[in-house]
């Protein structure tokens, strides 16, 4: 299996290439990925709950939305995700269960802010290893 | 990264000029303002492909154009400019980017050099305090829903009325900081809950404020008029936008334009670039909501500003008018502009993008009124951190050549990991103070990603945009004072 996700540079902000078995798996890593750029992964705890459900136009959109209501969602109830199970999913729609931790300072160390994911290079694509994104992030 | 390999052909000493027939679909060609050293550099990534994607912009006029800090961005360069015909153009939030409003505010005082640097730490630590920075910082105003349907409308003028700053600030602000045509109805409700408990803080990543000293003056008439009149004396810079509310803005209508982009059946060869015309519906909504988050930044900036010299009142035990806390100037950034510009010998009504580019309005203009009507509007470009910056004015040349626009900082060169990997946040801070430059920061390790090594120089930049004529330096200043978010 390859990593799930590796960090890559951009002149003016940041992204992820990520790796899944499944198109499922991909956005579960891409998720994981995000919230390793935001935070010290290592520091959190995954005992609060929060369902997302997303429908968007087609994939590539699905993945750039479910990212960005992620941002969201931390920034707005201050949860920091760890952990992601996508229960439905569809090209165009998807359902999750994202486990995580309300922000706090003093157990937490939060890396950077990121504003966005954005549509900058992205590409899914699949190959006999399964699939792969690269997505960059405005931060 | 891909070096770009694409044919240039040099129009003079500071003009590069990239062919319609580079790419089938541009529809103007692309100009880029650099020397020929900085032109090596900026052939290293694909900001030069993004010139020549964003010429493919429905009704675009005359050029896809790239100031001097050009650097890669995504769909846009940083440091990109566009003037689409609002007739039959397209409006494009990549042209204007996440944080909408980003701009730059500058403060002058009576404080000289000599009165300052001895209680510098005080002061750095009294600002850093009264002003909520950092990731994720929250205000310290309450700003109901109500508060902020206000705010959206009237920007620096909301902070003025509940008491932050004076009237005379938007005499000294573009667009007297608040942008006509917001409609906080195409704002969403995620926008608004982003943006209430944000309003009033400097968040983080590039965002500073600092205190400088004044090391040059190349105009001294000029200069005055904009009440700095001799090295030494003491200014007071704010950088920052729209924080998570333009975030939120700009990723909203992004998802709208994808849509529109097929609805109107246009072709662009980067979905980043998605847009639509500027007389549809979603066109309307995406200017009267990009309205609502400038006039965010617009009342983020004042309201810091006014912490500011809270602060500097409390250390120098003087109001603010006995210290002469007068603003210089207030831009924005990122931004898309309705104006009137001339094509041809035609007045013509055009949007132009801005995205990591000043507008530079020359003297008589009418959007440029009070004392700088005979000089022109002052443009504040910020160096990177800890390093020096401009106060320079607009020209002709810049409203003839380039839709009135210049540079707006120095444009990263090297990636923010590649930064980080070369050296650390602690050895950064220590630099700095080495040069006697006080730094306060929430977060030390993300100085390295803002390291001086990892912007082109900016003194590069202004020169090129000063001989090229699209702007004219007055003022180089460098900071004894930081605090980064």
């Amino acid at each position: 299996m390859e990593t799930p996700f590796k960090i890559i540079d951009h002149t003016a902000d940041i992204g992820i290439a990520v790796n899944g078995a499944t198109l499922q798996q991909l956005f579960e890593n891409a998720a994981i990925g995000l919230f390793n750029l935001i935070i010290d992964s290592s520091t959190l705890e995954d005992y609060t709950e929060y369902p997302i459900s997303i429908s968007s136009t087609n994939r590539e959109s699905l993945l750039i939305d479910w990212l960005n209501e992620l941002i969201y969602v931390y920034e707005v109830e201050h949860i920091v995700f760890k952990r992601f199970t996508i229960t439905i999913f569809s090209d165009t729609h998807l359902e999750s269960l994202c486990f995580g931790d309300f922000l706090d300072n003093k157990r937490h160390l939060i890396k950077r802010e990121v504003k966005a994911a954005t549509y900058h290079m992205l590409s899914i694509t699949n190959d006999s290893d399964g699939f792969h994104a690269t997505i960059i992030f405005d931060i | 990264m891909t070096k770009w390999d694409g044919k240039l052909h040099k129009i003079d000493t500071y003009r590069w000029e990239i062919s319609p027939d580079y790419k089938p679909g541009m529809r103007v060609p692309g100009i880029v303002y650099a020397s020929d050293a900085m032109m090596e550099n900026i052939k290293e990534d694909q900001s030069l492909e993004q010139v020549a994607n964003v010429a493919f912009l429905p009704g675009i006029m005359k050029y896809s154009l790239a100031m001097p800090d050009i650097h890669w961005g995504y769909g846009f360069p940083i440091g990109g400019v566009a003037a689409t015909r609002v007739s039959d153009g397209v409006v494009s939030p990549g042209g204007v980017g996440y944080d909408i409003n980003c701009g730059v505010r500058l403060l002058r005082t009576n404080l000289t050099e000599d009165e300052v640097r001895p209680r510098i730490k005080e002061l750095i630590n009294h600002i850093f305090h009264n002003v909520p920075s950092g990731l994720g910082s929250e205000g310290k105003i309450i700003v109901s829903e109500k508060d902020l349907n206000h705010l959206m409308v009237e920007g620096a003028q909301w902070a003025i009325k509940k008491g932050y700053g004076y009237a005379e600030d938007l005499d000294a602000t573009e667009e007297t900081g608040c942008l006509q045509g917001a409609d906080p109805n195409a704002v969403s409700a995620k926008a608004i809950k982003r943006g209430m408990p944000q309003a009033g803080t400097l968040g983080s990543g590039n965002h500073f404020l600092e205190i400088q000293i004044v090391k040059e003056i190349y105009d001294q008439a000029a200069a005055q008029i904009m009440g700095i009149g001799f090295p030494g004396q003491v200014l007071v810079l704010i950088h920052t936008g729209s924080r998570g509310f333009g975030h939120q803005v700009c990723s909203d209508y992004l998802r709208v334009m994808e849509i529109a982009t097929t609805k109107y059946g246009i072709h662009l060869p980067d979905k980043q670039l998605a847009c639509t015309p500027i007389q549809s519906d979603e066109g309307k909504k995406y200017l009267a909501a990009m309205a609502c988050a400038a006039n965010y930044a617009w009342a983020n900036r004042q309201c810091i500003a006014h912490w500011i010299r809270e602060s500097f009142v409390m250390i120098f035990k003087k109001s603010a008018e006995n210290l002469g806390m007068v603003q210089v100037y207030d831009v924005a950034h990122n931004i898309a502009k309705l104006e009137t510009h001339h094509v041809d010998g035609k007045a013509v009504a055009v949007c132009v993008h801005r995205k990591g580019a000043t507008r530079a309005f020359p003297a008589f203009h009418e959007a440029v009124s009070g004392m700088y009507k005979s000089i022109g509007q002052p443009v504040l470009i910020p160096g990177d951190m800890g390093r020096v910056s401009y106060v320079a004015l607009g020209t002709e040349k810049a409203l003839a050549e380039t839709f009135g626009s210049t540079c707006h900082g120095a444009g990263r060169l090297q990636s923010r990991g590649a930064a980080k990997r070369s050296r650390r946040g602690s050895d950064i801070a220590h630099n700095l103070e080495a040069r006697g430059i006080t730094i306060k920061t929430g977060d030390v390790a993300a100085l390295a990603e803002e390291a001086s090594e990892a912007y082109k120089d900016i003194s590069e930049v202004i020169e090129v945009a000063d001989r090229s004529g699209i702007s004219k330096k007055i003022i180089m200043a460098a900071p004894i004072g930081v605090i980064k978010g």
